[in-house]
């Protein structure tokens, strides 16, 4: 059995978690506040499969892995020049909004028409990887709808570790509840993983494979063909941030354990 | 942390560039939105061949320490003649925090709570003009025309950042890399060859750990270096080419600034701006922009003059804040963003070598800052414009990045640029703070309303030998001894000595509110969102640590805009946190000590340094 992947992951953008976020009407639906504007990031969860995905590539040599991103294409762009200096990818853009405030089911059909269109993908050899959720408004349905979209039954969700065996099948260690792990053993790709946190860190930036990976990308960035998500019936009522509440008071002589008491009495509030 | 650990030669990857730049700033969104625009024929065919790769057009390539490439910065108020310059039809409704400034003030704002160090004229001052003051402010009947912004636009840097730095992306004629700190140049005798980036995966120390990744050469034709006053880059060259005869980079100042929510009601509209003198200190200057959203971008500046080696701009911007006149409208504000910045304050005496074979200098850390107008921004573009010209002149007819061609064209269009020519006018406006606030504030009159013919003379004289010891500095107001018992204390108790000092001298306590008058630390996270990534090595290095361990004055620990640097508590020099580093740079010139290897220095080394702010408002 081949082990020399085709991995797609599919991963896009988010506000970067620490800015502030203020929710408006814009024409068409619900949007954020000078969305374009604000600083975004590759979603973390899809950062994970990503980073995953480029370890499994360097270990498993013919492997390839594409970044399937939907998302506004001048942002993307932006935001590549971080992503690209940390694994070797190819970009693959379907060029619309990552507000968060589309369809599940759309954005599912816009990736799954995306990876269909990679010239030189081969389905027998597919690794589908992606968050398990996203990190902003993600519905944490969107990878199971991609999987059945392109007839990928074998799905695993929460996945912390994938084991290669010599015969080519898959060891998934997926986290379940209570805090344990289910181990499953897939007899070899195709499959669909949405990554947890995974188990490598963040990798370095290395402005050499950002470099050799921007030759490729921004091309395709160029090639960026627009996304419709126009099919949905999706309405808001309204939409809001989650409510934060902060109170700093300064306090003197007071032991630990007072503290903690107050902390606690504060939250349970 | 101890500045002599030495790595060892590595293999290094290599890559090569026809231009790499410092820095996304002001000055590099000028030379890259130029240089782009020019880089392609009508016909869609480049002026000129890469010649690091063949075939291809000219390969540009910028370098940005920050995280993002809006992060970091500051809101400023400008002319903006050379901005407008290079967008004609700007709208200024497409940048967000945007706005032409409508209503332009400069208010001298009285002591209202009795702890400020007034001399004699501005108690006269208080006095005086207290009858024609509203909320303890006295607005000046008009505006010297050097100071008046109007008409201009006020904006955050930040903004504009993502705003150029968007167009630039997609022209696919740049790229600029965020998180990419650069350590330092290339250099081959005086020529530069490209920059080296930061080595990853090292210790504190910078010594290999695991992971070691050393950084990367980039190597190019030219290196525009564009890294600001306290980048390493620029740093790197002033300490191995020197400066011009006669010029030095002895005046600074901390700009501290946060964003805020204003309360409904408040009266301020878009476009106002404040600029204020008198309060907290005499030598503390303020500054409020107000944006549209009934959003206002507000703070102080501290400049290395204040003689105080307590200087810590944060409590003072509190104070500042609190002030009747500004309180009555900020008060039920939210702070949304905040930050600090070192700004270069010696204009055109910093200049440094502008180029060389195979670099030239642009922005605030090329001494294009204006001392007299206030006004960097502005000047920083238009020097980035100016090069962006000049090289695309020296692609189109084949000629290389030396330093004589670079001296034909950018230098000669710098020096007969109306940059140069305010810059002298502006040369010696600020010599007359060297010897008292007084004698500053008539100097800058002087020097501005006789276009630099008469100045105000003095002799600027390093931040390091003006910091008197925290004795003399409070000798008339805390007796010896018990200054001693309040260091006993702080020291006990791990709090800060210049809250403890000011307490004691009549400064009140804040009210800490949770929304806008927040603790040090609660801006460092709610305001700030100040990161740092894994792997790099601690920027902020002691030369001599052997020095800081005797050291009493420790203006590094207190004027520190993130709290990042500490005391140890076990002795020895502070300790650093690179955690809480907004990269201001303020210790490079908070010290009251000279560098053993290098007395125009001071005893603080700041390099090459990964994350900072995630602010991107400010």
């Amino acid at each position: 059995m081949s082990t020399d992947f085709h991995i797609v992951v599919c991963g896009s953008i988010v506000p970067d978690p620490l800015q502030t976020l203020k929710p408006v009407d814009g024409p068409a639906g619900p949007a954020l506040q000078n969305e374009m504007m604000l600083p975004a990031v590759l979603d973390p969860w899809a950062g994970h499969a990503l980073y995953e995905a480029a370890n499994l590539a360097k270990n498993y040599p013919g492997s390839r892995v594409w970044l399937v991103s939907l998302g506004p294409k001048a942002k993307l762009q932006q935001v590549m020049m971080s992503v690209s200096q940390k694994a070797p990818f190819e970009l693959v853009v379907a060029d619309g909004s990552a507000s968060g405030f589309t369809d599940s089911f759309e954005t599912a059909k816009i990736l799954a028409d995306t990876i269909d269109g990679i010239a030189d993908l081969d389905k027998s050899k597919l690794l589908l990887f992606g968050g398990w959720q996203s990190a902003s408004r993600g519905s944490g349905a969107v990878m199971q709808m991609v999987g059945e979209m392109l007839g990928v039954t074998e799905q695993f969700q929460g996945v912390d570790r994938i084991t290669i065996g010599s015969d080519g099948s898959i060891e998934v260690m997926e986290r379940i509840e209570g805090g344990s792990y289910q181990k499953s053993i897939v007899d070899a790709a195709p499959a669909v993983l949405g990554w947890a946190t995974g188990e490598l860190p963040e990798p370095p930036n290395n402005p050499q494979i950002g470099m050799q990976n921007m030759q490729k990308n921004m091309p395709a960035l160029q090639r960026a063909q627009p996304a419709d998500l126009s099919g949905s019936s999706l309405s808001f009522e309204s939409v809001e941030v989650p409510q934060q509440r902060r109170e700093t008071r300064v306090v003197k002589d007071v032991p630990v354990e007072e503290m903690a008491k107050e902390i606690v009495e504060w939250l349970k509030a | 942390m101890s500045d002599s650990i030495k790595i060892p030669d590595v293999p290094r990857a290599e890559m090569e560039a026809d231009i790499v730049c410092v820095g996304f700033g002001p000055a590099a969104g000028g030379f890259l939105t130029t240089l782009t625009r020019g880089l392609m024929n009508e016909d869609g065919t480049p002026v000129a061949e890469s010649k690091a790769m063949p075939g291809m057009p000219p390969q540009v390539i910028c370098y940005e320490r920050a995280d993002d490439i809006g992060f970091g910065v500051s809101g400023v108020v400008t002319k903006g003649r050379s901005i407008k310059a290079s967008f004609p039809d700007l709208d200024l409704s497409q940048i967000p925090m945007a706005h032409e400034v409508t209503n332009e003030k400069i208010l001298y704002l009285k002591d209202p709570v009795g702890a400020s160090r007034r001399p004699v004229m501005f108690k006269l001052a208080d006095k005086v003009l207290g009858r024609w003051m509203e909320d303890d402010a006295f607005e000046l009947p008009f505006i010297p025309p050097f100071l008046e912004k109007h008409p201009g636009m006020i904006f955050s840097i930040g903004q504009l950042n993502q705003w150029v730095g968007s167009n630039l992306m997609c022209t696919g004629l740049a790229q600029i890399w965020p998180s990419s700190p650069v350590a330092s140049p290339l250099m081959d005798g005086k020529a530069v060859k490209g920059v080296r980036m930061a080595d990853q995966g090292v210790e504190k120390d910078g010594s290999p750990g695991s992971g070691f990744m050393p950084g990367m050469d980039m190597k190019a034709a030219l290196t525009v270096v564009a890294d600001g006053p306290v980048g390493p880059v620029g740093q790197h060259l002033d300490r191995e080419l020197g400066l011009p005869e006669g010029n030095h980079q002895r005046e600074w100042a901390v700009g501290m600034k946060c964003v805020v929510d204003l309360p409904e009601g408040c009266d301020w509209e878009a476009g106002t701006v404040l600029h204020t003198i008198g309060y907290p200190e005499p030598e503390i200057f303020g500054f409020l922009y107000v944006y549209p959203g009934n959003v206002a971008s507000l703070g102080i500046l501290v400049p290395s003059w204040f003689d105080s080696p307590v200087r810590t701009a944060y409590r003072y911007m509190q104070h500042w804040m609190q002030h009747p006149y500004l309180w009555k409208r900020l008060q039920g504000g939210t702070m949304r963003s905040w930050g600090a910045k070192s700004l270069q304050e010696c204009g055109k005496r910093g200049e440094p070598i502008l180029c060389g074979d195979g670099f030239a200098r642009i922005g605030e850390g090329s001494g294009s800052t204006n001392v007299l107008t206030g006004s960097g921004v502005d000047e920083a573009w238009a020097t980035g414009v100016q090069l962006g010209e000049s090289v695309l002149e020296l692609l189109k007819n084949g000629s290389e990045f030396t330093k004589e061609n670079l001296d034909a064209t950018y230098v000669a269009k710098r020096r007969a640029s109306w940059v140069e020519e305010e810059a002298k006018v502006a040369e010696k406006s600020r010599d007359g703070f060297t010897r008292g606030i007084l004698r500053g504030f008539i100097g800058m009159g002087l020097t501005g309303l006789t276009k630099g013919l008469v100045n105000m003379p003095g002799t600027p004289v390093k931040p390091q030998d003006r910091i008197p010891t925290i004795e003399n500095y409070y000798k008339d107001y805390i007796a010896q001894g018990e200054i001693q018992e309040i260091r006993t204390e702080c020291a006990k108790k791990g709090s800060s000595l210049h809250d403890a000092l000011m307490d004691r001298v009549g400064w009140p306590e804040i009210p800490l509110d949770g929304t806008l008058l927040v603790s040090h630390q609660d801006a460092l996270l709610m305001g700030g969102k100040v990161q740092a990534n894994p792997g790099y090595g601690d920027h902020v290095r002691f030369a001599d640590p052997k020095i800081c361990a005797s050291c009493r004055e420790r203006v590094c620990i207190e004027a520190c805009s993130g709290q990042a640097i500490y005391t140890n508590p076990e002795g020895g020099a502070p300790l650093f946190d690179r955690e809480k580093c907004v990269h201001c740079g303020a210790c490079l010139w908070n010290c009251s000590k000279s560098n053993p290897k290098d007395k125009e220095r001071t005893n603080v080394n700041f390099r090459a340094g990964s994350g900072g702010l995630h602010s991107v408002e400010n």
